[in-house]
């Protein structure tokens, strides 16, 4: 059932995702590095422009589709989860890529994004997180950090952020990368994983929006800070990070500690190893949730866990039950199945 | 044996069944409707039941009703029953004003017990005398007695013969209305087929209720109803709902587009939910989605994959999908969606009848958001309405909102399952592989019906963006002018108004050369005609014409409305589709007929609200 047609005859370059229409988001911001990915891993993945779909919601990040030369859909504000289910589960066998942004994906369609996590559904779920609301000109959303002053909270916000990785896990979530704009090699790994992944795929690729939230995410995504703030998770290997990787990760009590190998008494064999496939979650969701600050920000593929499919699983049942009853159609149905007679 | 009683011939009767909701009033009804059908009956039914899913027992609210008229020229379920059966005082009390003057009461004199009584807030220990009824014409059964006698070797408790005294009821129905119990056992060996002891114990108490009646030598009429002559077939009984449901079945074999429904519950419109859930075995892919919007939203995302895409709902989820409405008319994708309409607003009278969603469907969106709206007006017409519905969307690449309502939708009638040939093939308008080597863009249209092509995903070298954002006429990309936006929002309204020319022209009923006209659209149906054929018989000349297609309206609409002196609009809302043929007929004076009670109209309101005006 894998949807990836890798290895086919013919192979695809970056150039044949982009159309000729010129992206009209503000010089330096993020989204543009982010679409140069897009295009890339597309056609590291090789499926036909023809035979992919991108759909969006409303925002900046949602302009993404009009500047694809595949199928896609900018739809309306907070819904692109939804119907990038309509698609999917309509036609599993096209590779479809939801674009949202932080308001889109979390506040107006936190309940389509909930869901479709939950569901299981065969996308890849591209979540922009620059923690304002950009299109309407700088409010905050709702993955801005308590205190935030923006053009609706002149005083501050008074209330907590989600953490798009908790609620993904929340949602019983089967896959989670992250990412930021800065990064593209990353950027570009975590999206082929995402597609590589059969379920539903969440991606958070932190961005930095230059007009109303410039620098949001520079703590870490500062080429002086990157090393020691952030760590780049692979499957199956040490967890460590920092200049020339001489930090790791270790396991204290419950949680995780943040050490230099070969201070206070820590070996190499003291770090973890990470494990993106295991079915439980609870050291996942502990590393997704590490901010930069005394644990490091977690980017690269976080969960990569196989699950029954939701589109695969429709369709599986439907043409089970399709055979098993062998109907030729409508009429034949109604006259087996129910009472008739004749006049 | 009916030579010893006295036998009354009748056209048509209506009986009512009131009880419990645990009662099983509804299975007694549609097997007495069912079992008339086979002898070439036609049979109208409408369940009136209580919101709440078991109110407590022998309360006046949890009273349920199952009206069931059988005979000829049957289009309503009656406005008022011959027969009322209540299974206990509080049916009685509830449902005796739904009982002609000199109809008849079948209870269950074993339920008048103190307590009872009591729960039914009756004053006295008679309730036969406090509420009124003429002893001649009500027949005391004593049911549980008879159950008691009749299963009292079969083993069971209590509680599992009580579950059969709908039998005993339909038992003294079928001998009151000369129908064979045989035809009842078949019926009841289909539905216990793996359970033949409760089959054993139902057939039992059928023929005790049965020999009851014959045996009483009461006074009571037996009546023998004349049958009508039915257009030859195959015919089963369906509700509105499965009929809907079953249509879009159709539409999806004659198209060759597979059927996908994106669907959130909702009284009165889950049961088309359930019924294409259950046609997975036909390919269907129901799905049930997180809410309402998901439900459209899913549906669009279907239909942009090249599905026939559907959602279900009632006016409460109808306001939720608006914007996804929008979505799907700016983006021109086909789409159906079926309102069952209830009485509102917000949660109003949700398992109550009600017109009252027309501007809804008609107006409901945010900018000039023209689209398709049909309704249908009988549980039959569902099947027809549900596939023209389908037809145009695709065809005409555009959504439709078909109107029905909880009346139809959970009404029944006998229908002829259409044979091959009966319905035509559907012709969507999916891209053709000469167009997309022409040169093709998204938004190039058809000439005739304007009608943009379907370019589904999948196919090499149709790769296209489309969405919610006005888009030029020309190139088909973003745009932001203003004359542009213009002439794509004329270019929209007139493909809507282009679809008259593939949709029947209006053609009055009754005498249609009369000076006054009739007028309805969807549910009411049933009700008007008998109306209007009840008044024509009376020397009261009128023409008589059902609105199916409300946008765009017939073609020739307007010009024969246009000829009557006398224009009356009957219609369960304060107006809507008065109001919105006045804005096509300016000058023209629009009488009105209207009722807001959640219930349907009778056939005496129309009959007297007519004759009124036509006096004045």
């Amino acid at each position: 059932m894998c949807e990836i047609k890798e290895n086919m005859a013919k192979t695809y370059a970056a150039g044949d995702y982009k159309n000729s229409q010129n992206a009209r988001w503000c010089p330096g911001c993020g989204d543009h590095a982010i679409l140069n990915v897009l295009h890339k891993a597309m056609a590291e993945l090789g499926v036909a422009p023809h035979d992919t779909a991108v759909i969006s919601g409303i925002g900046c990040s949602s302009r993404l589709p009009y500047y694809m030369n595949t199928y896609g859909m900018h739809t309306i504000h907070g819904r692109a989860a939804a119907i990038a289910t309509g698609v999917k589960t309509a036609n599993p066998a096209l590779t479809v890529w939801q674009i949202s942004g932080d308001g889109d994906g979390l506040a107006i369609g936190g309940n389509h994004f909930i869901h479709a996590v939950r569901r299981n559904v065969n996308i890849n779920m591209l979540i922009l997180n620059n923690k304002i609301y950009g299109l309407t000109k700088g409010q905050y959303s709702p993955t801005s950090d308590r205190g935030t002053v923006s053009k609706s909270s002149p005083y501050g916000t008074v209330e907590d952020p989600f953490i798009p990785a908790e609620l993904c896990f929340g949602a019983r979530g089967n896959f989670f990368a992250r990412s930021f704009d800065m990064a593209l090699d990353t950027t570009k790994e975590v999206m082929v994983a995402a597609a590589r992944h059969e379920g539903a795929s969440v991606v958070e690729i932190l961005q930095n929006c230059v007009i109303f939230n410039d620098g949001i995410h520079k703590y870490f995504a500062d080429k002086e800070n990157r090393d020691d703030h952030t760590i780049h998770l692979r499957h199956g290997e040490k967890m460590l990070f920092g200049k020339d990787n001489t930090k790791g990760l270790v396991q204290e009590g419950f949680g995780l500690k943040a050490v230099t190998i070969g201070e206070d008494g820590y070996t190499m064999d003291d770090v973890l190893v990470h494990d993106a496939h295991s079915r439980e979650n609870f050291l996942q969701q502990q590393l997704a949730m590490m901010d930069g600050h005394e644990l490091p920000l977690a980017l690269g593929v976080i969960r990569d866990y196989a699950a029954p499919v939701y589109d695969q699983e429709v369709a599986r049942q439907t043409e089970e039950v399709k055979a098993s009853k062998g109907y030729s159609g409508l009429r034949d149905m109604i006259m087996r199945t129910h009472e008739t007679w004749e006049i | 044996m009916l030579q010893e009683t006295n036998v009354r011939t009748i056209d048509k009767v209506v009986v009512r069944f009131a009880g419990d909701s645990g009662d099983g009033m509804q299975l007694a009804g549609n097997i007495f409707s069912n079992i008339s059908a086979e002898i070439g009956d036609e049979i109208s039914t409408f369940p009136d039941y209580p919101a709440e899913i078991r109110a407590p027992q022998g309360s006046l609210s949890g009273v349920s009703g199952y009206q069931v008229s059988v005979g000829k020229g049957v289009h309503t379920p009656g406005d008022e029953a011959d027969v009322l059966v209540a299974m206990n005082p509080a049916a009685l009390k509830t449902n005796l004003r739904y009982l002609k003057r000199d109809g008849v009461v079948v209870c269950d004199v074993d339920s008048f017990t103190p307590a009872n009584l009591k729960k039914a807030e009756y004053q006295t220990q008679d309730p036969i005398t406090e509420l009124g009824i003429d002893p001649r014409r009500i027949l005391l059964v004593p049911m549980t007695t008879l159950l008691k006698e009749t299963l009292a070797d079969s083993g069971l408790d209590q509680k599992a013969m009580m579950k059969s005294k709908n039998m005993l009821a339909l038992g003294v129905i079928c001998w009151l209305f000369d129908r064979p119990v045989e035809s009842v056992l078949k019926k009841l060996k289909n539905k216990f087929a793996k359970k033949p002891a409760v089959y054993e114990a139902n057939a039992k108490v059928l023929q005790a209720g049965w020999d009851y009646g014959h045996n009483t030598h009461s006074s009571l009429p037996v009546y023998r109803i004349d049958t009508a002559a039915s257009r030859p077939g195959t015919y089963t009984d369906v509700t509105g709902n499965t009929a809907t449901a079953w249509g879009l079945i159709l539409a999806s074999e004659k198209s060759g587009r597979p059927l996908f429904l994106g669907s959130y519950p909702i009284t009165p419109a889950t049961d088309i939910l359930h019924e294409l859930a259950k046609r997975k075995d036909l390919g269907v892919k129901a799905v049930q989605m997180e809410d309402e919007i998901a439900g459209i939203c899913s549906a669009i995302g279907a239909s942009y994959a090249g599905h026939l895409a559907v959602t279900s709902t009632s006016g409460p989820g109808l306001a939720l999908k608006s914007e996804g409405l929008g979505l799907a008319v700016m983006a021109e994708l086909p789409l159906v969606v079926i309102d069952v309409q209830r009485g509102g607003p917000s949660t109003g009278f949700p398992t109550k009848t009600e017109q009252t969603d027309l501007m809804q469907a008609l107006y409901g969106r945010n900018g000039e958001s023209p689209l398709c709206v049909l309704s249908a007006v009988s549980p039959t017409d569902c099947f027809h309405m549900a596939f023209e519905a389908a037809r145009i969307a695709m065809e005409h690449m555009t959504p439709v909102i078909l109107l029905t309502d909880a009346y139809i939708a959970n009404g029944s009638s006998a229908w002829r399952i259409p044979e091959a040939g009966d319905y035509p093939e559907i012709h969507p308008h999916v891209l053709p592989g000469n167009v997309l080597e022409g040169g093709w863009k998204p938004y190039d249209r058809d000439e005739a019906t304007m009608a943009r092509y379907w370019a589904i995903p999948g196919t090499e070298g149709a790769a296209h963006r489309v969405g919610g954002l006005e888009k030029d006429y020309k190139t088909s990309v973003i745009s932001t002018d203003g004359a542009n936006h213009e002439r794509m929002v004329a270019t929209r309204r007139e493909k809507i108004a282009r679809i008259a020319d593939y949709i029947p022209d209006m053609e009055p009923m009754c005498a249609a050369d009369a000076d006054t006209i009739l007028i309805g659209w969807g549910g009411t149906y049933g009700h008007l005609l008998t109306a209007a054929t009840e008044l024509n018989a009376n020397g009261h000349e009128v023409a008589f014409y059902q609105f199916r297609y409300i946008n765009p309206l017939p073609k020739n609409a307007i010009e024969t409305l246009k000829r009557y002196k006398r224009i009356i609009v009957a219609e369960l809302n304060t107006g809507m589709f008065a109001d919105y043929l006045q804005m096509h007929l300016p000058g023209k004076e629009i009488l009105r007929i209207n009722k807001v009670e959640g219930q349907p109209f009778l056939v005496r309101e129309i009959v007297e609200g007519v004759t009124k005006f036509m006096e004045e």
